[in-house]
């Protein structure tokens, strides 16, 4: 391999895929700055306090996590642990089997794609259908999503259309509000026929054992209207310690993913529903998953996390809106899955240890992260680690050259002088691939070299 | 491995995660006041607030019932779901044209076009209507007709997200919603109606 698969990938992305993304992403973040700057005076202040929220929670995981089992309890809650991916989706055919059901419907939840419950589900033979539209044109294509909250931004209406055909949705018709209301009409009846409705997490709180749960489209609340049994796979980073902190959450958390003020459908589940109520779970599961988070934990990434998912960082990344999310290879494309796919990799950490270095380590994800996560210095502590286990890193041209130059006054100052030689040469034409394949796509600026220290020696000092 | 074994080896594997920590980090002393958009809100009511609000996110408020019949009828919306509690009191406004159901068949459902509940509340901030087990009457007839109707009482709407929050109360369940069912997936065009109401009405009396 020439490269690292993260840049390969890139290379050979389609344009129109990489246009999608480009433009998608790109919307979503300029019309979130707005909305997070005009309406707070202070919005980053929301940010800091947001992290530090977090960043609480997770260092007291183990006073949290008892505290919210037994919350969980008392609201009448059948609570199950899963340290793997494999074990929480047992626990889910485990439920299913012991009500005799066999038709599931199913939220969008980030834990779910990571265990790939839904493909284990239908192998035991259950129905396990995705209902928010993008999650299901995904699952009718055999697919996978490309990004946190907006999962097929990599789609054109062209191939959506063309999957709805082949899927017997009707004849093709690439208008988005037909497609739309055809997954209504198709997706309102298998809500109503299936035994049980699978959710995720985006908030617990500690203190009343409430999950909370945003979505636009409603597809959340509808398997919670029309099932009998629901079961929540949450990972165990998700809790919040107050019911209090739950505004400052949701003020941002709609405004950092889609730039809306609230996602449509806010929902606070604390138990099965009420018993005067006649629509709803009579049953309620809440599966707590590992699955590499306590890893997480034990590193010096824990900050990460904090992390809420709601995608600002992919959609403000420079590498993300080039690359697009299925070059990360993982469930977590962009800046946050740069971090956190290579660690939730555990022992198998060198597959993945090229995310860490496709950055430019701009910093425009820390500087929109909702939970202030300083994700270039995360980034770098992976790339540390990287080098220290000896992970080749094909594709990065030699620095040994620059290290012994840059130790030598005499030779530093003769190489400045020197370089002007490549404002000369035809560069195309040299002989190292690293540098061709660069210059393919870019041009190299013009050599200046020096201007730096002839600045520094002639500079005038602030006083004068 | 049982649920139970793996709870042990999760929380010991987050307890020697944690134990090299020499300080962990405290909770930060904030108030949700940093959260409230207090300048867009001034000094004006919450029904004001409420009602231009809603309408930014493509709902609409009504005080008047007359109102809201004469919009279902210029749309053809004529059969429809009420809760019984409130149908003694709207039945006067809706005429011989409308095919009112209070009770709820989910066999049925396509062929409700409006679903009349109550609301536990609003929120005027973001123009959110809250429902609850309690109040709700059914939670499919809030959800799959094309047009939802809240009914929500005047002096039941909250100023902002923390005050909503610290009146969330024992219902083991509550939904905020904010105008209608939307989704931007297909090329980030939005589209209203996807599987919830593609109309949503507050009805403030």
């Amino acid at each position: 391999m020439r490269f690292q698969q993260i840049d390969q990938f890139a290379a050979e992305l389609k344009a129109d895929t990489r246009a999608a993304v480009y433009d998608g992403s790109k919307k979503g973040h300029e019309k979130r700055t707005k909305l997070l700057f005009d309406e707070f005076p202070d919005a980053n202040r929301l940010r800091q306090i947001a992290g530090e929220v977090k960043q609480h929670v997770v260092e007291n995981l183990d006073t949290y996590l008892p505290q919210v089992e037994a919350k969980l309890k008392a609201n009448g809650v059948i609570v199950h642990w899963a340290a793997t991916a494999e074990a929480a989706n047992q626990a889910v055919l485990g439920i299913m089997r012991a009500r005799g059901a066999t038709k599931m419907v199913k939220a969008k939840t980030m834990v779910s794609e990571e265990t790939e419950l839904a493909h284990f589900l239908e192998k035991h033979g259950m129905e396990a259908l995705e209902t928010d539209l993008g999650e299901f044109i995904v699952q009718i294509d055999g697919d996978h999503p490309s990004h946190i909250v907006k999962p097929i931004i990599h789609k054109n209406r062209r191939e959506i259309a063309t999957s709805f055909e082949q899927n017997g949705l009707g004849a093709y018709n690439d208008d988005p509000q037909t497609i739309t209301r055809r997954a209504r009409n198709f997706l309102r009846h298998k809500y109503l026929e299936a035994d049980v409705g699978l959710t995720g997490a985006n908030f617990v709180s500690a203190e009343s054992g409430r999950l909370v749960l945003v979505t636009n489209e409603g597809n959340s609340r509808f398997c919670l209207a029309a099932t009998k049994c629901h079961i929540a796979m949450v990972g165990i980073e998700k809790i919040v310690p107050r019911d209090y902190d739950l505004a400052l959450f949701l003020n941002l958390l709609a405004r950092s993913g889609t730039a809306q003020e609230l996602t449509v459908y806010t929902e606070f589940i604390s138990g099965p529903k009420s018993p005067t109520q006649p629509d709803g779970p009579e049953e309620m599961h809440v599966i707590f998953v590992d699955n590499g988070r306590t890893e997480v934990l034990a590193s010096d990434c824990r900050d990460i996390l904090r992390c809420i998912r709601c995608g600002a960082c992919l959609n403000v990344c420079p590498v993300y809106r080039q690359a697009s999310g299925h070059a990360y290879r993982s469930v977590y494309p962009g800046p946050v899955g740069a971090v956190l796919s290579p660690l939730l990799m555990k022992e198998k950490f060198p597959q993945k240890a090229d995310l860490p270095k496709a950055s430019t380590l701009c910093g425009a994800c820390h500087e929109v992260c909702p939970v202030n996560i300083p994700i270039p210095d995360l980034l770098l502590r992976l790339r540390n680690r990287a080098k220290e286990e000896n992970v080749p890193s094909p594709g990065t041209p030699p620095m040994g050259a620059w290290a012994l130059l840059a130790s030598q006054p005499t030779a530093w100052k003769a190489s400045l002088f020197g370089g002007k030689i490549i404002n000369y040469l035809p560069t195309k034409l040299l002989p190292i691939p690293a540098l061709r394949a660069w210059e393919a796509k870019r041009s190299l600026p013009e050599w200046r070299g020096g201007e730096f220290r002839r600045w520094l020696k002639t500079r005038k000092s602030r006083a004068d | 491995m049982s649920s139970a074994d793996d709870r042990e080896s999760i929380l010991s594997r987050v307890r020697g995660a944690l134990a090299p920590l020499h300080e962990r980090a405290a909770m930060p002393d904030y108030t949700t006041e940093i959260s409230v958009m207090r300048a867009m809100m001034g000094s004006r009511d919450a029904l004001t607030v409420f009602t231009e609000r809603i309408a930014l996110v493509n709902g609409l408020a009504l005080t008047d019932p007359a109102a809201l019949v004469a919009r279902l009828r210029e749309n053809q919306w004529l059969c429809g779901y009420c809760d019984p509690a409130l149908w003694p009191s709207l039945a006067p406004y809706f005429g011989a044209d409308f095919k009112v159901d209070t009770a709820y068949d989910r066999k049925r459902v396509d062929d409700y076009a409006f679903g009349i509940t109550r609301a536990a509340a609003a929120i005027a901030e973001t123009g959110t209507i809250v429902l609850n087990d309690a109040t709700t009457s059914r939670r499919l007839a809030a959800l799959t007709p094309w047009v939802h109707i809240a009914v929500v009482e005047r002096a039941r709407i909250f100023a902002d997200l923390p005050e909503a929050v610290a009146a969330l109360g024992p219902d083991s369940n509550v939904i905020w919603v904010t105008g209608p069912s939307k989704t931007a997936d297909v090329e980030g065009i939005l589209i209203e109606g996807v599987h919830g109401p593609g109309i949503q009405i507050a009805l403030v009396v």
